[in-house]
């Protein structure tokens, strides 16, 4: 089975849909949404309804920051995100905030663990940017695979035979083999905002049959969602860092 | 399972037949299919609670690499056993003598030695143009095959960009063969290609005199670092400058002082004319003692400063082609060349340029004058080519001249673009009303069409034609 991973929608209404459209005309059957669908964008509504009709018929979701957020105020977010916190909030319907609030922090599914941020403390949002890191969370989570996001970049870290972490940056498009008999950690990017100067939208899919990864990059029309941000009046450098992937 | 595998047993539709060999990584047997005609061999990992988890992790390195890769250079891959369950690698036997057993009897002749290794470069750039890095290139890994090509073997060490590298931080066994080793695999990168060209000076070297530049595989690794190598001519007085100058250019302790592609090394293994010759080809003895000691003391700085940092790998510099038509030297089109390769050259600082000329095949004459025998009409005609190139202000490092005798210039262009691994060929485009030029059609055309690397056909706007 195919399971589309995506994180960090970010209520992006346009990457959203077309990291979607990519992934079920490559053959995902699954989808798994690893946190963080608001924050930062213009179309929270929207990107709620998606993801809840999502799990309705049988995809995963956690909870990211941003969405814990919208319910426990702006304790966990650094200064930049609060800015447009309180915007989200306001543009949430009741039952949506309920909906986010409902989300749990992290699941496992027989050798899969879906988290936003680390498997060993999920609601303490830590971000993984060390092999270290990697490893307590892989070890953490006792599955062979866990599958996170909350860094903005794609970062696939593996077990090695003498229980080291290594990272590997992987090439859009590229098929990797993930044999299981090691374990992985994969980070799957950005699909609302993405950080490496690349504007196009990031996701993976899982092939659980090939024990395969890859990793991909999505173009969308980030001009237009820059556009809707700024209409909303959401601080200018929220449009900026769309149109400039940064 | 991998324990029983035994000549006799069946695995997965595989007969396998007679042990060939038994290595620190496995053991390898012939193996054949009902239905395939295709000599294959078989390659299985020790496994078992005693066994070091390196041969399992090379064995794993490999089968997950070779699945990548496809060349004349390198082993077909055929199949692979699932790594948890039956980990076998199957492949096609590559017919041939190693470089190991060709060398048991002694070292080559220099221009011998300088044809091997070209047809090793032409390898390893195969491989190199794959994103994929051999890092345990040695005599035993190379197969000198019957039609003069080489083939590469075992890729347990490799590296391979689009995929994690499972020896990435095994610093314990992620070095290669000792005698071979590049200084970065001691310091701990595995992502430069460059790595392999320095083995290749090793082995240049080794096929030249017999012996290992920086001593047998016992000695300590680091030693490359700052040891200076005696001079191949010293050992050797019969080897030309030129050889000299590629082996100890391969043997830049730092990466960017080496050729930066195994595609240039190739190139001036068959063009000695064509290289540049610098103090390494007329060195005539080792560093003395303070020198070897200042060497010493910056290599354990820099030591200290890589393995803090990492290093970064450059990215290949590519080569570009200009078919220039020295036997018409005012023809318009010669400008527009020479802008058009202007222009490419102004992109980067990376490019090396290849201008070549092709002659019609000249008599074996005496004349009276230079300008009448064959060696002075070739002369004539660099002459020319170096007059035409002098405009774009290149170092004389980056560019070389060629003027080739053919009655068939769009072969004989073609011929060279894919033998030097040329990455972009230039050359002017036919004009639409000149008859006696009708030749520049032909190779305009035939060279579009069949080269295997992209052609910039240049174009001149042509003057007086009345537009609608």
């Amino acid at each position: 089975m195919i399971i589309a991973l995506l994180s960090d929608l970010h209520a992006n209404l346009e990457a959203v849909q077309a990291c979607l459209r990519h992934s079920t005309e490559r053959g995902a059957e699954r989808f798994a949404f690893l946190g963080d669908l608001v924050g930062y964008g213009a179309d929270p509504e929207a990107v709620v309804d998606i993801v809840a009709d999502h799990v309705a018929r049988g995809a995963i979701v956690v909870q990211g920051n941003h969405d814990a957020a919208v319910t426990n105020g702006a304790g966990g977010l650094n200064d930049a995100a609060a800015e447009s916190l309180e915007w989200t909030r306001d543009a949430l319907s009741p039952s949506r905030r309920a909906f986010l609030a409902s989300l749990p922090l992290i699941v496992r599914e027989n050798d899969i663990c879906f988290v936003h941020a680390t498997a060993d403390a999920p609601e303490r949002w830590a971000y993984i940017e060390t092999n270290g890191a990697a490893r307590q969370s892989i070890e953490a989570a006792g599955t062979t695979y866990t599958f996170g996001g909350h860094v903005h970049q794609q970062v696939l870290y593996f077990h090695t035979r003498t229980g080291k972490v290594a990272p590997f940056h992987p090439i859009a498009a590229s098929p990797v083999p993930v044999p299981s008999h090691r374990r992985w950690h994969a980070i799957v990017g950005s699909v609302g905002q993405p950080r490496d100067g690349n504007p196009a939208a990031a996701y993976a899919l899982f092939d659980t049959a090939s024990e395969e990864m890859t990793f991909f990059r999505v173009a969308y029309d980030h001009i237009a969602t820059a556009a809707k941000i700024r209409r909303a009046s959401l601080p200018e450098w929220l449009a900026a860092r769309l149109e400039n992937g940064i | 399972m991998a324990d029983r595998v035994a000549p006799g047993s069946v695995i997965d539709g595989f007969v396998v037949g007679r042990h060939l060999h038994s290595g620190a990584m496995g053991n390898i047997f012939e193996v054949t299919r009902p239905g395939l005609d295709t000599p294959m061999i078989m390659k299985v990992p020790r496994m078992g609670p005693n066994e070091p988890s390196e041969g399992m992790i090379s064995f794993e390195t490999e089968a997950t690499i070779v699945p990548a890769l496809s060349s004349p250079h390198l082993p077909h891959f055929i199949a692979a056993g699932d790594l948890a369950r039956t980990p076998y690698l199957v492949v096609e036997w590559i017919d041939g003598m190693s470089l190991e057993e060709a060398l048991g009897s002694g070292p080559f002749p220099p221009l011998e030695a300088a044809r091997v290794g070209a047809a090793l470069a032409d390898a390893l750039h195969s491989l190199h143009e794959q994103e994929a890095i051999h890092l345990d290139l040695k005599p035993a890994n190379i197969i000198l095959k019957k039609d003069g090509t080489v083939a590469l073997i075992d890729f347990g060490f490799a590296h391979h960009t689009r995929f994690p590298d499972l020896l990435a931080e095994e610093t314990r066994f992620g070095a290669g063969s000792k005698a071979y080793v590049s200084p970065e695999q001691i310091q701990g990168t595995r992502e430069d290609p460059r790595s392999d060209l320095f083995s290749l000076g090793v082995i240049l070297y080794e096929m030249v005199t017999g012996r290992f530049p920086f001593g047998e595989p016992d000695a300590d690794v680091r030693n490359r670092l700052w040891l200076d190598p005696a001079p191949p001519a010293v050992l050797v007085p019969e080897t030309p400058p030129w050889l000299q100058e590629i082996i100890l250019r391969c043997l830049e302790p730092r990466a960017e002082r080496r050729y930066q592609s195994a595609a240039h090394v190739a190139f001036d293994l068959r063009n000695p004319e064509q290289v540049v010759l610098t103090a390494r080809a007329r060195k005539s003895r080792r560093l003395g003692i303070m020198q070897h000691a200042r060497r010493f003391l910056h290599a354990r700085r820099e030591l200290d400063v890589r393995l803090r940092q990492g290093s970064v790998p450059a990215g290949r510099p590519p080569i570009i082609m200009v078919a220039v038509d020295t036997a018409h030297p005012d023809d318009e089109r010669q400008g527009a060349i020479q802008r058009a390769t202007q222009q490419i050259l102004s992109l980067s600082q990376e490019f090396r340029v290849v201008c070549v000329s092709v002659i019609r095949s000249v008599p074996l004459m005496d004349g009276a004058l230079p300008s009448e025998t064959a060696s002075g009409i070739h002369f004539e005609h660099l002459v020319r080519l170096r007059h035409w190139v002098e405009p774009l202000r290149m170092p004389v490092q980056r560019i070389s001249l060629h003027a080739i005798e053919s009655e068939n210039p769009a072969e004989a262009l073609l011929e060279f673009a894919n033998r030097n691994h040329v990455d972009l060929i230039v050359l002017g485009a036919p004009g639409p009303t000149r008859p006696d030029r009708s030749w520049w059609r032909s190779v305009a055309s035939t060279v579009t069409a069949n080269a295997q690397c992209s052609v910039h056909v240049v174009r001149v706007a042509e003057r007086g034609t009345a537009r609608p």
